[in-house]
């Protein structure tokens, strides 16, 4: 029998990819670490090796395909006295786009130039799907931003590409921006976020640094200091525990500390919280740290649009702000205004979609959630509304106890650990404002009280569900 | 099937700089007679001004922690006038000396230490958080070590913006110990940013030794491994101070990136007001005081020249005097910050 090639997961949260170049042709002879594909992932454009050795008998995918599935089978290996008539007339090539869906990788090829020259990792069991948890692309009706100016043409995009247009934009506008961190430059960012920047800007903008978080965070708050306005992007927040002393008592506290003499105008930025299987020290959620110090600013967008507005704002704003991405959210994509300017307020909740029978305030990836819930709610009756607070700090608890004081009943929704969670703040701000107004003890919906275990069921079950939100929505409207 | 890595192209190469062996100790400064005057003075005052804030910690007009620079004022007073305009400084929480030689007002530093509202930060930083734009004076910092990436950043904003201002980033015995501070020295020698990392090494880190503490204790030597030079500096001696940091100056202004200056130094007092100081010997201070104190030197070469005699020393005495008596009574009469304070400077 033919030896299947199958498309190969990557990266934690490929989904799936683009076959972006054939390098052997059918009837070549291929030898184990040949380099036979190249393929584009959500993070960067990979060479595939082959494991076995054999005639390349039948390409099943065609080169220049985008969102082939993880696991398909890409083409069909020939191993000795097998021949192409062993072949089923089935396998026919697939046409360039038929298993396209609007997708990150669909628009991130378009982009894709720069990258040709990015690495490519030793390859993961190619029969492990480490996205099973990766929620989908959600689908819900999004209520009008009044932020949004009416009319606005929208554009599709994914939170990945509207972060990059956002530093772009920036950068072009002020002199002063530049990002610095580990792998922008010449990698093109750890997840692609800073693709294109180093080509645009020069490295004396977009600065490769060492493994040094502690260090390189306090390098950006002393260039802070002397009033540039550096980006300092983390692969993940996770690494930034290294460097929490210069955000926390040098960036936050010093324009106190100064009696308002000096501060640091910096964004700390980089995906936050659990992507996939990754296991406890990659997987933590910071929302609920970050939102206890005073000095600092916390954003934590859900949507592309969230993410390029309150960037740009982040990027203006003259105090610290810690800018909590998200990896599985970089590839969703959403509509977003194509405005020249695009600036949205920081510390303003957006009710995500109105309603009136129970309030599901959410953050972050917490709304993929906190979305399809509601839409499984909706099918039994029960109208949600969903404010996605958008900025955890200063947070915008007017917009929910007026949400509240409507649906008389609350479920917050986040990954994060359960105690001390920023939903136990809410919780406790709307019990001390609004508790005449509750009709239900608010329930706080949260990742579990373990560290991030590595195993897929066991990782599946630390993490919030869809049926926990909705659980928590029909426990404070007393339904079965 | 598998993938193999495949490095990214490095675009970047090693610039060729001078040879770090080429950095040598430099011979003192030869000072004019305004030079050693000056000197002299501006030591003086930091001398009277730590006296006067141990007696009003003692009064207790001063809360807190106190640490108190009396032994090391030629390092500062050197290494300033090797400065020009537009050169920043920052250093850790022994930072009162620092910010009097700056030129910063003994009244809005003492003024910080008694928690008043004429303090340099409306008295809500204190003595180890004191910052003045002004005279680009970065900090008092309070966490040991941290100031180190916070002024290599300061450097980097020289070089973005092109200029030939140099960022002097103090730090003591005890902080070079620190892991960020190598972070830092990688990162300044890599990109060959303006910094001058003077260690002022007052052989405690609290009440540890260097030799406890230190497994390398010639601190010239702690940028060895990310090509840095350094060199160790006779911190009693203002002229040495000075033609150490004119030498380093030049180096960081023409491009070298950073250069690391150890000071030898000594403080007299104990680590903070509440430090007893029983890690070391009475003898041991009683010596240094004698034999090196760097004011003494001053003025012994001053009456030695006839550049002053017993009355012209006298009228310096009475001008720091009066400085600092007028710094004293503001610090003490000065209201408190008003209680709506609490709540200003928190966010732009």
């Amino acid at each position: 029998m033919p030896t299947e090639i199958l498309m190969p997961a990557l990266s934690p949260t490929m989904e799936e990819g683009n076959l972006s170049k054939w390098l052997k042709k059918e009837g070549d002879t291929v030898t184990a670490g040949d380099v036979i594909a190249e393929i584009e992932t959500d993070k960067a454009t990979m060479e595939v090796e082959a494991v076995d050795e054999g005639t390349l008998g039948k390409i099943l995918v065609a080169e220049g395909t985008e969102g082939v599935k993880v696991n398909t089978p890409i083409a069909l290996l020939l191993g000795d006295g097998e021949s192409v008539d062993d072949i089923k007339e089935s396998a026919a090539p697939k046409s360039a786009k038929s298993e396209t869906t609007a997708d990150e990788a669909d628009k991130g090829g378009k982009r894709a130039d720069a990258s040709e020259e990015g690495s490519k990792s030793v390859a993961q069991d190619q029969g492990e799907s480490s996205s099973s948890k990766a929620p989908a692309a959600p689908k819900a009706e999004i209520a009008a931003d009044p932020d949004i100016p009416e009319g606005a043409e929208m554009v599709q995009m994914t939170v990945r590409e509207a972060l990059r247009d956002a530093m772009a934009e920036e950068m072009r506008r002020d002199e002063d921006v530049f990002i610095m961190g580990e792998e922008v430059a010449e990698y093109q960012g750890a997840y692609k976020v800073t693709q294109g920047l180093l080509q645009e800007f020069g490295d004396k903008r977009v600065v490769d640094t060492p493994i040094t978080e502690h260090g390189f965070a306090g390098v950006g708050v002393g260039a802070a200091f002397a009033g540039l306005k550096p980006i300092v992007e983390f692969m993940t927040f996770n690494f930034a525990m290294q460097a929490i002393d210069q955000i926390v008592n040098s960036a936050a506290k010093t324009l106190y500390m100064s009696g308002g003499q000096m501060g640091a105008p910096i964004v700390f930025r980089g995906p936050n919280g659990a992507a996939a299987r990754v296991a406890a020290q990659h997987s933590q959620d910071y929302a609920a740290w970050y939102s206890h110090i005073p000095g600092l600013k916390v954003v934590m967008p859900y949507t592309a649009a969230d993410a390029k507005g309150l960037l740009k704002a982040a990027i203006r704003d003259p105090n610290p702000v810690i800018f909590l991405e998200n990896e599985i959210l970089y590839g969703h994509t959403f509509d977003v205004p194509k405005l020249d300017d695009f600036v949205l307020p920081i510390g303003k909740a957006r009710i995500h979609k109105q309603g009136k029978d129970a309030t599901i305030v959410s953050f972050g990836i917490g709304m993929t959630y906190a979305v399809k819930a509601e839409e499984e709610l909706r099918g039994m009756g029960i109208d949600a509304e969903i404010i996605d607070l958008r900025t955890i700090r200063p947070m915008d608890l007017d917009t929910v106890i007026q949400s509240v004081k409507k649906t008389n009943r609350l479920v917050t929704v986040e990954e994060g650990f359960p105690q001390s969670s920023v939903g136990d703040h809410i919780t406790s701000q709307v019990m001390q404002r609004a508790f005449d107004w509750l009709d239900a003890p608010v329930i706080t919906v949260t990742g579990r009280d373990v560290p991030m275990p590595y195993a897929a069921n066991l990782e599946k079950l630390a993490l919030p569900s869809v049926a926990d939100v909705v659980d928590a929505v029909k426990a404070v409207t007393y339904r079965d | 099937m598998a993938t193999a890595a495949r490095k990214s192209p490095s675009s970047r190469t090693r610039s060729t700089s001078k040879s770090t062996s080429s950095v040598k100790t430099p011979p003192p400064a030869k000072f004019t007679k305004d030079e050693e005057l000056a000197a002299y003075r501006d030591m003086l005052l930091i001398r009277r001004f730590e006296e006067k804030a141990g007696q009003l910690y003692g009064m207790g007009f001063i809360g807190g922690f106190c640490h108190l620079y009396i032994g090391q004022e030629a390092v500062v007073v050197g290494m300033q006038m090797a400065l020009k305009e537009g050169d920043q400084i920052i250093t850790g929480y022994r930072d009162h000396g620092h910010m009097l030689a700056t030129g910063m007002s003994a009244r809005g530093v003492m003024a910080e230490l008694t928690g008043r509202r004429g303090g340099y930060s409306k008295g809500k930083g204190g003595s180890m958080h004191m910052f003045s734009k002004e005279k680009n004076f970065f900090g008092g910092h309070g966490i040991v070590g941290a100031q180190v990436p916070i002024g290599t950043g300061l450097a980097l904003s020289n070089r973005y913006r092109g200029n030939d201002n140099i960022s002097l980033t103090y730090f003591g015995d005890g902080a070079a110990n620190q892991g960020q501070v190598y972070e830092s020295f990688n990162m300044a020698s890599l990109w060959k940013l303006p910094v001058v990392y003077i260690i002022e090494n007052n052989r405690y880190a609290m009440g540890t030794s260097v030799a406890r503490s230190s497994a390398e204790t010639d601190f010239s030597h702690r940028g060895l491994s990310f090509r840095i030079p350094g060199i160790q500096v006779d911190g009693m001696d203002v002229r040495a101070v000075k033609a150490a940091g004119d030498m380093a100056a030049e180096w960081c202004r023409g491009g070298n990136g950073p250069i690391i200056l150890e000071m030898q130094t000594y403080r007299y007092r104990g680590h903070s007001m509440s430090d007893p100081a029983k890690y070391r010997s009475k003898d041991e201070v009683q010596k240094m005081r004698s034999e090196h104190d760097p004011i003494e030197q001053v003025k012994k070469r001053l009456v030695e020249k006839k550049w002053a005699n017993e009355d012209d020393l006298k009228a310096i005495d009475k001008e720091v005097r009066d400085i600092v008596a007028d710094a004293a009574d503001f610090a003490q009469t000065d209201p408190e910050p008003d209680v709506s304070e609490l709540y200003t400077d928190i966010v732009h």
